[in-house]
């Protein structure tokens, strides 16, 4: 069963075709990993499924129910959460509150009148305990190390909780001792039966990690299928290194 | 002492407007530059509501907070389509075509001859017409604000706010509509600019334009940027400074013919040594 599906999604940028006539579809519980050279429309394709882009055309099916258009703020009632490529945190408010902000209440009514539990903190408390980050609760993300602010963003998404992740390259930029960490998330979260979506360009985390392989070229498919067959092929290879 | 007690009551009304504004700049990052307009959205209001009906102080008061709330929704309507930059210029366009209309609707406002002999409030059977009484009900009224804002930023909602200064576009990601949290907070601020007004028409008894005028929303910027965005304590020390330091000056010597002149030169020189050297303000816990 498909947890994602995209059909024939179109994202033009003044005549460029960063997302062009594409459809996908991601299997509820499984890895998937998206690849390709730079400018393949990768990240293009998460803001347009994190409905941080509009679409020009094409429709997202999240489940059984098809929608032509998606407002960033609806994802996280159809169970999708992401993260970005350029780390995007709150940054002059503490660790918790970054964590806490997304654990409230969404209406403006619910919100001015609901006060943290002790559910809400001992669930803060689990996931910042679970990337290395509780001692620094009460600091200021403005004076994180580049790592822990890669580790905060995955500790909110796990926060979150919801059924389909997206993560855009989580990767980038670590050193190893931060890279088993997030690999040690994304392993704990598809333990959970979450369904995955990571754009990654190492090839040794996608045949690690992934369980299916979509490798993009300009705004189209490529190639696709297991990491070990897909990577191997030669237009892939030629994708990224040329011919 | 009635010097001193003029001074505390002008200190808590620049307070009260003060703390509103910084909702807006210090917990949302929205850069408002119209508070003074709402301000005289409520002084003109409840002036027109005691002259022109039986209404007492605090029912004209509150009707004027609600005029304020419903103006500045409307306001929020379109500032919601602009940001940063743009939208503070569209808020001092806003500024302008209030000021404007307080200047020329001569039959509402009496234009620049002012409004005199506005009745001091009174409730229950207490009369606030002398200095003293009126610092009490002013005090009270403050601490009631204070407390209230303190109750807005310790909820979930204001940690949304603060989250939308930070990052608005994150946030959405998370399922925040932030439209109407900002929406929300502008027609808050608004009553509470409205309340400072009304409450400052009372005080003087008598209003005129150039008391809303563009350069007092900008001194009110200054006020919750010398105390300190985003803390409850900054925009009361701001106040506090920006209605003492002037008087303080009188005492330093200045020729008389340049005093009232070297005394804003000071106070800017002060904002401007602050800025380099203390971006957040005094005690503020957010940096512009």
């Amino acid at each position: 069963m498909n947890a994602l599906t995209i059909k024939n999604l179109s994202k033009h940028f003044d005549g460029v075709r960063a997302v062009d006539d594409l459809s996908l579809s991601f299997e509820k519980g499984r890895v998937t990993a998206l690849v390709g050279p730079n400018g393949s429309g990768k990240t293009t394709l998460m803001h347009l499924l994190s409905g941080v882009t509009p679409f020009d055309s094409g429709e997202v099916v999240v489940g059984t129910t098809a929608f032509s258009h998606i407002a960033p703020y609806d994802i996280s009632s159809l169970g999708i959460t992401r993260t970005f490529q350029s780390v995007q945190l709150f940054e002059q408010i503490s660790v918790l509150d970054n964590i806490l902000v997304v654990l409230t209440e969404r209406s403006v009514w619910a919100s001015l009148f609901e006060r943290h539990s002790k559910f809400h903190t001992e669930k803060a408390k689990g996931v910042l305990e679970f990337v290395g980050l509780w001692e620094k609760r009460s600091e200021k993300v403005e004076g994180l190390s580049y790592g822990q602010r890669k580790l905060l963003e995955i500790a909110r998404v796990l926060a979150m909780n919801c059924e389909i992740i997206l993560f855009d390259e989580p990767f980038a930029g670590l050193f190893p001792e931060m890279v088993k960490r997030v690999r040690d998330a994304i392993s704990h979260m598809r333990e959970a039966g979450k369904t995955i979506v990571f754009i990654e360009h190492s090839m040794q985390l996608i045949r690690e990690l992934s369980d299916y392989v979509y490798v993009l070229d300009a705004g189209k498919l490529l190639a696709e299928g297991a990491p070990a067959h897909v990577l191997g092929e030669r237009k892939v290879i030629a994708a990224y290194l040329g011919e | 002492m009635g010097y001193i007690i003029h001074l505390i009551i002008l200190c808590l009304l620049f307070a009260i407007n003060a703390m509103s504004l910084n909702l807006l700049i210090g917990y949302t990052g929205l850069l408002f530059a119209a508070s003074a307009a709402f301000a005289g959205i409520g002084a003109y209001t409840t002036v027109f509501l005691l002259k022109s009906t039986e209404l007492g102080f605090f029912p004209a008061v509150i009707i004027s907070m609600l005029v304020a709330s419903v103006m500045a929704t409307l306001l929020g309507l379109v500032l919601n389509k602009f940001r940063d930059d743009y939208f503070a210029l569209v808020s001092v366009g806003f500024q302008v075509i209030v000021s404007t209309v307080f200047m020329y609707w001569v039959g509402f406002t009496r234009g620049p001859l002012g409004i005199p002999g506005i009745a001091r409030p009174t409730l229950l059977g207490l009369d606030f017409s002398s200095n003293i009484m009126f610092l009490i009900l002013v005090a009270i009224i403050a601490s009631v604000v204070y407390l209230f804002i303190k109750f807005l930023i310790g909820s979930p909602f204001g940690r949304v706010l603060k989250a939308i200064r930070d990052n608005e576009e994150a946030i959405k990601v998370f399922g925040y509509n932030t439209y109407f949290f900002k929406l929300t907070i502008l027609s808050l601020a608004a009553m509470l600019c409205a309340l400072a007004g009304a409450l400052y028409a009372s005080y003087i008894t008598y209003i005129s334009p150039p008391v809303f005028y563009l350069f007092e929303s900008i001194l009110l910027i200054s006020i919750v940027t010398f105390g300190g965005l985003g803390s409850l304590k900054g925009p009361v020390i701001g106040a506090v400074i920006m209605v003492l330091l002037p008087e303080a000056l009188r005492f330093v010597g200045f020729p008389p013919e340049v005093a009232a002149q070297m005394r804003q030169a000071v106070f800017g020189l002060a904002l401007i040594l602050l800025m380099l050297y203390r971006p957040q303000g005094l005690v503020g816990e957010y940096k512009l």
